[in-house]
């Protein structure tokens, strides 16, 4: 008997060693693809029980984490959300978090490997992990000048700090209200979330960052600052401008919005065709740069590279292997050149900072959760576009066109502004995009911006100036505190 | 002649099980610390709870020096850190369900801890009385009948109207005066005594084969008969109740017995063809059963239906991974039946797998004693009796951990001095009271205490 009571004890001890081993398969092997496994709460749970940390505009918090009484532990929540949202996202149990909520997640939540000190004492205190903060570059009151100008309507606005990069405004209009995408109700936000990507205006797009769009006649400084640059032409350099030109191997005519020649004996200056947008004169002028001259220029803006701001946007596009008559189309913004508002914005920061392109950001501060400073951004420059003394001659060229061109409307009294107007057409039919670009004040500019209109309509090249500029002047006397 | 003496001094080992049994109580009264600081609860009642049973503890203590001086000092501190670990879980699942009633507004919950501290006292109480009254194991060998009526009649009174309670679709309770109680767990005590003393007495007739059929011995009808017939009047009952789990641990042990007493290895041939058999059987013939066995195959195939208790299960083990989330920082209230029979899924989310492997090692202690004494004792009624007790723990651990970690089917039982539920208490301290009684008559000198103390007197003679 005893021999058999050895053996069936030895069974028994077995199976109990059975059980270890398939635990440590469950809870170390198997373990991360149950936790990535949909109908699992629990990294959720996990992530609402800390307090997030919050998103501050100065001293003030615009999404923060508050108590609540059901399972999960903190709500978000979004103070005048749709202003917002294209820059701080949403953060929803069912769709995950976008914006900032996503790309600052790590500090947000208090994973950051910054905190490891804090996370020490908290495990010591056995307090419950509390997220750090971010501050951003915003400028409130750029921000809501941006978001009341749009109103509602389909378009972007971005201001920038050309002296540092640092993003004061990034609107996207129609926008929509975090709050309702970052509720503790997944039906709630599953129907919302489903209305607003139906809506054929797409209030989720960021369009700041994310429509690329042809620039249009705003893409001309572009052309201009490559003429400066190349040393064969000044401000006062005379261009033809005809009424219209023959693309070269080809029988189409590119004519002028005007219809007329852009100036006395079918000649114009470099300066007299910005101020009037003369499309013939700086087809001409694209033709003999040629096409790998204004595409440098262009790379020296920001073209064809990639921005973190931190969420990342858009490449905007300057084409490549161009013929004549394709260069000459690009060289006014049109054909295949694409830019986001950020970019155009930063070509006007670069021209406004003497020739020196920033690399736009919208993070100011990274805080602990106790909201000391851990982090400041340094501005950083992308690189230089053009010399001084050119960016210097650009920006004159700039103010005639607010002063006696095109863009009146971007006048602001007692300040020297300096833009440029643009109207791109995308598909024939279709309304055409209405931009400008501007930056003020013109001796030592403190804001660049630029505002695009999707398919803003209106007719031809007075739709920047009608519909684009007025919201720019708002928007930089918002900046300027005027 | 000194040898004997120091064997009664140390061999006694009292003291080592006084200072394990405080250890056991202190890792008690740490985890209801944690959990406590965790969650943000401040009630009082735990330290009057922590120091009641850490009272009855030593009263225990007191009982076992007294009446089995000799028993073996690792079984009572072992089951003791078992039964403290699952009252602080349990204290943990009870906050989380009065947070849950707070966030949704329902009336608050009532603590489970406290009436699972109760029947603590109910079970170590019925631990004392079984030392108490059982001085001798042996003397239970008179009542194999009387227990194997007894086994059979625990596990039909579920059944009968009025006092019966069918809960979770299985019918296993008895509900007297608001009290709910689970007979099958004392059944599977008294089962155990009355295979024991059965197989005792006709061990060697059933280990000579009479008849063969196909080649493999059978025994004569009246040796196995009555057996035969207390098994399958167990497994009807269990068939009927819906108790899968309390079906396989006895015939588990069943098979055992038979091996250990017959030492043919041809009846655990035949258990486990009868199993197989069965199991095909019962698989074709009942839903509950088919149920259980598909979600085995694939939980997440219905992971919010049928797979949804083990699935949660599964979740809860991942989450606590190497080291756990730590005591209460888990989610071990998303696990339905967390404190009943998915208690082992809430101890690996908050311990981890190396909390859990310490609580499955306590379980190897207890075996390993268990068979220990089973090994030791002298006569062959309390060498079955323990290992037949013993695999009463063992196997029901197996079944029931087991099962929510989908090693093999879930089937549904308590797990032993971990689980919510006072007839499972009950009984498991009864066992452990045997046991000790066992170990007790294995370790003790063969010489009696006048003896030794005339022989001290007269030591010099030798």
């Amino acid at each position: 008997m005893i021999r058999q009571i050895n053996r069936v004890t030895s069974v028994i001890v077995l199976l109990l060693l059975a059980l270890i081993i398939n635990l440590s398969y469950i809870q170390v092997f198997k373990a991360g693809d149950l936790r990535s496994q949909a109908s699992n709460q629990r990294v959720t749970l996990t992530e609402y029980s800390r307090e997030r940390g919050p998103i501050l505009l100065g001293s003030s918090a615009i999404v923060e984490s508050t108590p609540t009484t059901d399972a999960l532990k903190y709500l978000r929540e979004y103070a005048d959300g749709s202003t917002y949202a294209s820059i701080t996202g949403f953060y929803s149990v069912v769709y995950g978090a976008t914006g900032i909520e996503s790309e600052a997640n790590d500090v947000l939540a208090g994973n950051d490997s910054r905190f490891f000190v804090d996370r020490l004492q908290q495990l010591f205190a056995n307090r419950e992990p509390k997220g750090g903060a971010i501050r951003l570059t915003i400028d409130p009151d750029t921000q809501a000048a941006a978001m009341k100008s749009l109103n509602g309507r389909t378009g972007a606005v971005v201001a920038i700090d050309p002296t540092t990069g640092a993003i004061l405004a990034l609107a996207s209009s129609p926008s929509f209200d975090p709050n309702l995408l970052s509720s503790h109700d997944a039906q709630d936000i599953q129907n919302t979330y489903e209305e607003l990507n139906a809506d054929p205006k797409q209030p989720m797009l960021n369009r700041p960052l994310a429509m690329t769009l042809p620039p249009g006649s705003t893409f001309k400084l572009v052309t201009a600052a490559a003429a400066l640059e190349s040393g064969n032409y000044t401000a006062g350099s005379e261009l033809p401008g005809p009424a219209q030109i023959n693309l070269p191997g080809t029988d189409v005519q590119l004519g002028n919005w005007t219809g007329k020649a852009c100036g006395a004996g079918n000649t114009t200056t470099l300066q007299g065709a910005l101020e009037i947008s003369c499309n013939t004169a700086f087809a001409w002028l694209g033709m003999e740069l040629g096409a790998n001259a204004i595409s440098e220029q262009a790379k020296k803006f920001g073209f064809e590279s990639e921005f973190d701001v931190p969420m990342t946007a858009a490449i905007s596009r300057f084409p490549a292997d161009l013929n004549k008559p394709q260069t000459a189309m690009s060289a006014i913004g049109q054909f295949d050149v694409r830019a986001t508002a950020l970019q155009m914005a930063m070509v006007a920061a670069g021209i406004a900072n003497d020739g020196v392109v920033m690399k736009p950001y919208l993070i100011s501060q990274v805080l602990g959760p106790d909201l000391t400073v851990l982090q400041n951004t340094n501005p950083s420059a992308f690189g230089r576009a053009m010399s001084v003394e050119n960016s210097k001659i650009l920006r004159d060229m700039m103010v005639g066109v607010v002063a006696k061109g095109t863009a009146s409307n971007a006048k602001i009294s007692g300040i020297s502004v300096g833009g440029k107007t643009g109207t791109a057409e995308n598909t024939p039919g279709e309304p055409a995009h209405a931009w400008f670009v501007g930056l003020a004040p013109s001796e030592q500019s403190k804001v660049a911006v630029a505002v695009v209109l999707q398919n803003g309509g209106g007719a031809a090249e007075v739709s920047g100036n009608a519909l684009a500029a007025p919201i720019a002047a708002a928007v930089m006397r918002a900046a300027l505190k005027k | 002649m000194s040898e004997t003496l120091n064997r009664y001094r140390v061999s006694t080992r009292r003291s080592a099980e006084l200072a394990l049994l405080i250890g056991a109580w202190l890792i008690g009264v740490f985890a209801w610390i944690l959990v406590d600081s965790a969650t943000g609860d401040s009630s009082l009642g735990g330290w009057t709870s922590l120091l009641s049973a850490g009272v009855l503890l030593l009263l225990t203590h007191a009982v076992v020096r007294w009446q089995a001086p000799y028993a073996d000092p690792l079984l009572l501190p072992s089951v003791a850190a078992l039964n403290m670990l699952g009252l602080a879980m349990i204290h943990r699942l009870d906050i989380a369900a009065t947070e849950r009633a707070v966030s949704n507004g329902s009336p608050m919950p009532t603590p489970d801890v406290y009436l699972q501290l109760t029947w603590m006292v109910v079970g170590l109480v019925a631990f004392m009385l079984v030392l108490a009254f059982v001085r001798d194991h042996r003397r239970l060998q008179r009542f194999t009948f009387t227990a194997g009526f007894a086994g059979i009649a625990l596990l039909f009174f579920p059944l009968l109207p009025f006092i019966g309670s069918q809960i979770n679709g299985a019918r296993l309770w008895i509900s007297v005066l608001g009290f709910t109680f689970q007979p099958g767990e004392l059944a599977k005590v008294a089962l155990t005594i009355f295979f024991s003393g059965f197989l005792v007495s006709r061990r060697h007739s059933l280990a000579l084969v009479h008849n063969k059929i196909l080649g493999v011995g059978i025994p004569r009808g009246k040796d196995v008969g009555p057996l035969l017939l207390v098994w399958f009047a167990a497994l009807l009952v269990l068939i009927l109740e819906r108790d899968l789990g309390t079906s396989l641990l006895l015939f588990g042990l069943f098979i055992v017995m038979l091996y250990v007493a017959t030492g043919r290895r041809s009846w655990v041939l035949i258990g486990a063809l009868l199993l197989s058999v069965g199991g095909a059987l019962a698989y074709r013939a009942f839903g509950h059963v088919r149920v259980r066995f598909d979600v085995w195959l694939d939980p997440f195939a219905d992971a919010n239906g049928a797979g949804f208790q083990i699935v949660q299960s599964l979740y809860g083990f991942a989450n606590g991974g190497l080291f756990g989330t730590g005591w209460g920082k888990g989610y071990p209230q998303l696990v339905p039946f967390a404190k009943t029979d998915f208690i082992t899924s809430a101890l690996g989310e908050e311990l981890g797998l190396m909390g859990l492997i310490a609580i499955l090692l306590l379980f190897v202690i207890i075996v390993e004693r268990g068979a220990r004494a089973a090994v030791a004792t002298r006569d062959p009624f309390g060498n079955l009796l323990a290992i037949g007790l013993t695999t009463v723990i063992g196997l029901q651990t197996f079944i029931v951990i087991g099962g929510v970690t989908r090693l093999v089917p879930l089937t549904g039982l308590t797990t032993p001095f971990l689980s919510y539920g006072g007839s499972s208490l009950v009984a498991n301290y009864i066992i452990i009271a045997l046991l000790i009684r066992i170990s007790n008559a294995a370790r003790a000198p063969e010489v009696s205490d006048a003896d030794l103390v005339l022989r001290q007197d007269g030591s010099s003679h030798d």
